[in-house]
């Protein structure tokens, strides 16, 4: 059964058609690379699936239930939309910590909010202090548990994505979605980012991460989908894709990509 | 008159002066919020008021607005501000809430372009990383973006609150008895000019304490960097 189901996106800016019916279908503990060049429509594509943008049409299904139809009469509200959020966590480009919060904070502030609102006295501390040690697991999971005290600003970018990768599964979503975690970093510190994301492999985790790392989506991904002018031009396993593309556009992304890293 | 007779007359002049300033910063501060909000709201009516006004208190002059404020209801409705029955017969309290009124409507003009520019600065990134995060919108700007914005005018703010120590001067011009008001009547009527210079003593005192206390502010915020 699949854990996600898009169906026929279509999202447009004005006038511009930026996703033009995208398709895909994912399993529990798949990893699905998204590649293909600057403007794709990538990005929008995992802001739809986030609800940072509302698709104009098509559908989004979890676990066989539909959470967005764009043709749904009544309009979604924001608590509608938030719950249907926490299927996912998201990943930036650029980070996006809280700077006013240590590493620590800003894993538990968002638990906090949705697991202790309500409670009160011996009930509030439990819980308090379960989503506490949650924090401090998930920092040792990405090799950060002596920075739980600093601020970000205190961390170089590696770090600092790191931490916003275990803040994304402070809340355990069920896909876990990173738009070109590496994008904004120096090359010596992607390395350290890579493969803390390939290690949430080993959990059953099911991710779609965005990426021009040619190696990383080789090596990592199950499935490798190629965009091209908001559609899917080609898709496949990573060897198929990469050994033997079959269209011409995969063809000249991938050489171009291979003269660029 | 004696150094201590000039001082006591400066320290009443300069109470009013506190007062003004004090009265127009409590008022102005969230008022400025209000305006903001006219400013920014998708509703075009208010927009367009509130900007035309908040365009037209930044580009005239203070004093040209204490000076409407004070002399339009006289001229243009043969009703002068001073004779207004909530002021009592009141002379000095009238010219002291007009001069505060006039004080409140600029500044807050001048807070509410602040208060835009501090929330204007906190990118778009911040929102979203609580809203992926399961946050509302309410909780969002609580939790995530206040601090940042509080932290990014506190440079603005404080600038604003020392012009507006040196401001207060101006109501002089409508008779409010502030510090400078006493400095004249001791020139006139004594043919002194040194008081004149001894409020200069007064303002700098009090801004040096304000610029201890934003100084002090900003370090406790300094932590906060993006
Ligand atoms: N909020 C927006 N408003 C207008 N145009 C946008 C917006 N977001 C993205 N676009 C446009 O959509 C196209 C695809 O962008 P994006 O999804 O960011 O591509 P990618 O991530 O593959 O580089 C680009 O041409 C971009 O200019
Ligand atoms: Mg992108």
């Amino acid at each position: 059964m699949a854990i996600l189901e898009v169906k026929n996106i279509h999202k447009s800016f004005g006038k511009e058609q930026v996703l033009k019916g995208i398709d895909l279908s994912l399993e529990k503990g798949e990893v699905l690379a998204i590649i293909g060049s600057s403007g794709s429509g990538k990005t929008t594509l995992l802001r739809c699936i986030n609800f940072l943008e509302r698709a104009d049409k098509g559908e989004i299904c979890v676990n066989s239930q539909v959470i967005f139809d764009a043709q749904r009469e009544k309009k979604y509200t924001e608590a509608e939309i938030r719950r249907s959020r926490l299927n996912f966590g998201l990943v930036f480009q650029q980070f996006n910590l809280f700077p006013q919060y240590t590493v620590h904070r800003n894993l538990t502030l968002a638990a906090e909010m949705l697991e202790a609102k309500g409670l009160k006295g011996e009930d509030k501390k439990r819980v308090l202090s379960e989503i506490a040690s949650r924090a401090d697991k998930l920092l040792e999971q990405v090799g950060l548990s002596e920075k739980k005290g600093a601020y970000p600003v205190e961390l170089s970018g590696g770090q600092q994505q790191r931490v916003a990768i275990a803040r994304a599964l402070m809340l355990s979503p069920q896909i876990l979605c990173f738009d070109e975690p590496t994008s904004a970093l120096d090359p010596e510190l992607t390395g350290e980012v890579l493969r803390v994301i390939e290690n949430l492999r080993g959990d059953d985790r099911t991710m779609i991460v965005v990426t021009h790392e040619m190696e990383f989506a080789r090596k990592v991904a199950t499935r490798v989908i190629f965009m091209a002018d908001g559609v899917i031009e080609e898709e496949g396993d990573p060897e198929e894709v990469f050994t033997n593309p079959k269209s011409e556009k995969l063809r000249s992304f991938l050489s171009s990509s291979l003269e660029k890293f | 008159m004696s150094f201590l007779e000039v001082t006591q007359w400066l320290l009443e002049g300069f109470s009013t002066t506190l007062l003004l300033f004090a009265f127009t910063l409590i008022l102005s501060l969230p008022l400025g919020l209000v305006l903001m909000f006219g400013t920014t709201t998708k509703f075009w009516p208010v927009k367009i008021l509130t900007r035309a006004f908040v365009y037209i208190i930044r580009g005239t002059p203070l004093m040209l607005q204490l000076m409407v404020v004070y002399y339009i209801p006289g001229i243009v409705f043969h009703y002068s501000v001073l004779k207004w029955p909530i002021f009592g017969g009141n002379v000095p309290l009238a010219q002291f809430c007009c001069a505060l009124f006039t004080f409140v409507m600029n500044y807050a003009c001048y807070f509410s372009e602040i208060y835009r520019g501090g929330i204007q600065s906190i990118p778009k990134g911040q929102y979203e990383a609580g809203q992926v995060l399961g946050m509302t919108k309410s909780q969002v700007f609580f939790k995530v973006i206040l601090l940042q914005v509080v932290k990014n005018i506190l440079a603005p703010v404080s600038n604003e609150t020392i012009t507006l120590v040196k401001d207060t001067a101006l109501a002089n011009i409508i008779a409010v008895t502030e510090i400078i008001f006493f400095a004249e009547r001791a020139l006139n009527l004594h043919n002194i000019i040194w008081p004149m210079f001894y409020t200069g003593v007064f303002y700098l005192g009090f801004n040096a304490l304000l610029t201890f206390i934003f100084n002090r502010l900003e370090r406790k915020l300094s932590y906060i960097r993006s």
